[in-house]
């Protein structure tokens, strides 16, 4: 009898611990969908209905628009409650090259149960990879979501490789991979849409010296989606 | 060749099993609803002016897809995505004993036009334990060596009548440079070269930056405006139908 009751203590416990009422651990595998763009520090994290990284049609806050301008993911980070079991900062440990891959675990939790994925599109003026409060599976199974480039709406996307990374500063910080061009004249000087919106693209040229950007039209441009995010849920 | 004619052999003998069942009376109740399901896949060509070669498309269990994105193309699909031809990735998929089917297109689809595929399947096809996914690929033939495609999508569980449609981006090769030219565009915009072993590009898969054309600054180009794309350009649709 004894040990028959245990077994059925033990059954109940292990069907406890799959129903999905404690804390999940999920593998997330991300892919640099781009011909010629990289990706700074990503951030991702799994939070609840109060907060966003971004929202399209809003103003980007000061945070957003250091990470989407100059790479820099600290701001956010600090508005989530840094890094911990559901907010990874900086997986790839830098830059994530066009075609390259990262896979990473996070500890998901009932409460937090929204994904959001943010890293800077560079060589950009203030475009990003985003994920926007993607609702995250429970049920067991691999889930894939492709992600879109937003503008972050904060800059203008003038195209020149000045350096200018860091916030309200023209200009793109760098291209990592040395494909661009130098001493173009600008494609603009405005800001249409101040807001967080779906990046229109970059124009490029076809000249090293001059011209109006000091992006490639044959290697920078790019079209949605940008990233491939696959979810594993065991 | 012989991969197929195991394939045929396997199916033949799976139809002896299901009749001989039903001819012992076991057959009746709910699993029989099971034992077969019939789909149509139809593709549709969303894109202005891009004509896509004929398509080959692989029913296979997951994850071993054909291509995937961000690493090298086989030279199977690097011959698909620069001259349209997909013999040689049909070939590949029915050398693996994996493949569940492999179909190849009948001929181009045109911008607007569509193609649709029917098919049955039976016994340990359905297993819940061995899901299948669809990988397909197809040329985007005014290019250099754009294909639009599937990379092992789950195949959903349908009920009778209900569908899945999946909207599918442009793929570029990574094996040919996109330079755009008369001479390496085989498509009707030009007429140049298809295939052509060497790779002179990223040597990965990517998504297509789109083309550029002569009418947006790219000087040797032999495109124009009507041949550009935004995502998606294939719409992959499947029902159910028994």
């Amino acid at each position: 009898m004894i040990p028959l009751r245990v077994l059925a203590l033990s059954l109940w416990v292990l069907m406890t611990s799959v129903s999905g009422a404690i804390a999940a651990d999920l593998m997330l595998t991300l892919t640099n969908l781009t011909n010629g763009t990289y990706f700074t520090p990503l951030l991702v994290t799994a939070h609840d209905d109060s907060a966003d990284l971004f929202e399209p049609g809003t103003t980007a806050s000061d945070e957003l628009a250091a990470m989407a301008e100059g790479g820099n993911i600290d701001g956010l980070l600090g508005l989530v409650g840094g890094i911990d079991a559901d907010t990874i900062g900086n997986p790839a440990g830098g830059l994530l090259a066009p075609g390259d891959t990262i896979s990473f675990t996070m500890t998901t939790s009932p409460d937090r149960p929204l994904l959001s994925v943010v890293a800077m599109l560079l060589p950009t003026n203030d475009g990003f990879v985003g994920l926007d409060s993607f609702e995250l599976p429970t049920a067991a199974g691999t889930y894939q979501v492709d992600l879109l480039a937003y503008d972050a709406g904060s800059e203008a996307n003038d195209e020149r490789i000045t350096g200018g990374g860091a916030p309200g500063v023209s200009g793109i910080p760098a291209d990592p991979g040395e494909n661009g061009g130098v001493s173009g004249t600008g494609v603009t000087t405005e800001e249409s849409n101040p807001t967080v919106h779906i990046h229109r693209g970059v124009l490029g040229d076809g000249q090293a010296v001059g011209g109006i950007s000091d992006l490639d039209h044959t290697v920078h441009r790019w079209l949605n989606p940008v990233a491939r995010l696959t979810i594993d849920v065991p | 060749m012989t991969a197929m004619m195991h394939r045929v052999r396997r199916f033949w003998w799976l139809g002896a099993a299901l009749v001989a069942l039903t001819a012992c009376g076991g057959g009746g109740g709910d699993a029989d609803t099971d034992a077969r399901r019939t789909f149509t896949l139809q593709l549709t060509n969303l894109t202005a002016n891009q004509p896509f070669g004929p398509v080959a498309v692989v029913l296979h269990p997951p994850p071993d897809a054909l291509w995937l994105p961000g690493e090298s193309a086989s030279e199977a699909l690097e011959v698909l995505a620069e001259s349209g031809d997909p013999q040689p990735l049909l070939d590949a998929a029915d050398s693996r004993t994996d493949v569940v089917r492999a179909f190849g297109g009948s001929g181009v689809i045109s911008p607007g036009s569509s193609e649709t595929f029917t098919f049955t399947l039976t016994g340990d096809e359905l297993s819940a334990d061995r899901p299948l996914a669809v990988t397909l690929a197809t040329m985007l033939v005014n290019t250099n060596d754009a294909f639009a495609g599937a990379s092992g999508e789950a195949l959903p569980d349908l009920g009778i009548g209900e569908r899945r449609i999946w909207y599918l981006p442009a793929y570029d090769a990574g094996t040919e440079a996109n330079s755009e030219t008369a001479a390496t565009i085989p498509g009707p915009a030009a007429g140049g070269e298809g295939f052509a072993a060497g790779r002179d590009d990223q040597d990965r898969i990517a998504i297509h930056p789109g083309v550029i054309s002569a009418q947006d600054g790219l000087a040797d180009s032999v495109l124009d405006g009507s041949h550009r794309w935004d995502n998606p350009v294939l719409a992959l649709e499947l029902t159910r139908t028994e």
